[in-house]
C-alpha cells in the first residue's frame, strides 16, 4: 500500500487512516439509513420499517466500538496514551453511551409496537445529537489532539502525492458495503424470528 | 553490544520496544487483528442466534 512514512511521531501508522476512520463513515452511514427508517415507521407503522432501524443501529455501534478500540490504540503509540480529555474523543464516547441506552431501552419493552414506536422517536432526537457530539463541537472545541477537529488539521493536508487518498477511498466504500452487508444480514435474521413468534 | 544481544536472548522486550520498532508499522497489525476479531466475534454471535432458530424451527 503506498503511503508516506515520515508524518512525525506517526511514522508507518499513517495507514490506520484505511481502517480506524472508515469504521466511523461506516457507523455515521449506518446511523444515516437507520434514522431514515425511523421516520419512515412513524409515517407508515409497519414492523418491518422498525426493524430495519433497529438493525442497522445495532450493526454501526459494532463498527462504533472498533473506531474507538483502534482509536484508543493508535493514541497509545503515538500520543502515548489510551485517552486524553480531548473533545473527539470524549464526544464520540458519551455518544455511544446515547445508543447504549437505546439498546437497554429497545430490549426492555415488551410489546412490539410499543417499542417500535418509542424507539422510532428516541432514534429522532438521538441522532441529531449524536452529530453534535461527534463532528460539531469537536470542531468547536480550542485545541485537540486528534486530527481534524478543534486547532488540528486534517491528513488531507499531509497527503501531498495523493497517494493515501487512491487507497483510503477504496477503504472506504469497502467498508461501507460491508456494514450495510452485516446490518441487512442482521434485519433479515431478526425479521424471521419476529415472524416466527407472531405464529 | 553484548547487553542488548542477551536481552534479546532472553526475549525481555518490552511492549513498548515491540511497537515502537521498524516505525510503529505492528501498530497497523494490532489494529487489523482488533478489527477481525470483532467482526468475526459479532458474526459468530449472529451464527449463534441462526442456530437457535433453526432449534426452534426444529422442534416446532
Amino acid at each position: 500500500m503506498p503511503a508516506p512514512d515520515d508524518i512525525g511521531i506517526l511514522a508507518k501508522t499513517i495507514r490506520n487512516l484505511y481502517y480506524h476512520v472508515p469504521m466511523w463513515f461506516t457507523m455515521i452511514i449506518l446511523l444515516t439509513t437507520s434514522y431514515v427508517y425511523s421516520i419512515k415507521y412513524l409515517s407508515k407503522g409497519d414492523l418491518r420499517l422498525d426493524n430495519l432501524s433497529g438493525s442497522f443501529i445495532k450493526v454501526s455501534m459494532v463498527f462504533g466500538l472498533m473506531g474507538l478500540v483502534t482509536g484508543s490504540f493508535w493514541a497509545r503509540f503515538t500520543w502515548g496514551t489510551w485517552w486524553v480529555e480531548d473533545a473527539k474523543l470524549n464526544g464520540a464516547a458519551i455518544g455511544m453511551l446515547i445508543y447504549l441506552a437505546y439498546y437497554i431501552l429497545r430490549n426492555s419493552l415488551e410489546d412490539d409496537v410499543q417499542r417500535a414506536k418509542i424507539s422510532a422517536v428516541y432514534n429522532l432526537f438521538a441522532f441529531p445529537i449524536y452529530i453534535v457530539l461527534i463532528i460539531i463541537y469537536p470542531r468547536m472545541a480550542e485545541t485537540s489532539l486528534h486530527p481534524a477537529s478543534g486547532d488540528t488539521i486534517g491528513f488531507s493536508s499531509l497527503d501531498l502525492d495523493n497517494n493515501l487518498r487512491k487507497v483510503f477511498y477504496l477503504a472506504s466504500i469497502g467498508w461501507i458495503l460491508l456494514g450495510v452487508w452485516i446490518a441487512t444480514l442482521k434485519y433479515r435474521l431478526t425479521e424471521i424470528k419476529r415472524k416466527y413468534e407472531e405464529i | 553490544m553484548l547487553f542488548s544481544l542477551s536481552s534479546l536472548a532472553e526475549n525481555s522486550m518490552s511492549l513498548d520496544e515491540f511497537f515502537y520498532q521498524n516505525q510503529k508499522i505492528y501498530v497497523v497489525v494490532a489494529i487489523l487483528l482488533i478489527i477481525f476479531l470483532l467482526i468475526v466475534g459479532y458474526l459468530i454471535r449472529l451464527d449463534r442466534k441462526i442456530s437457535k432458530l433453526e432449534k426452534n424451527q426444529n422442534e416446532a
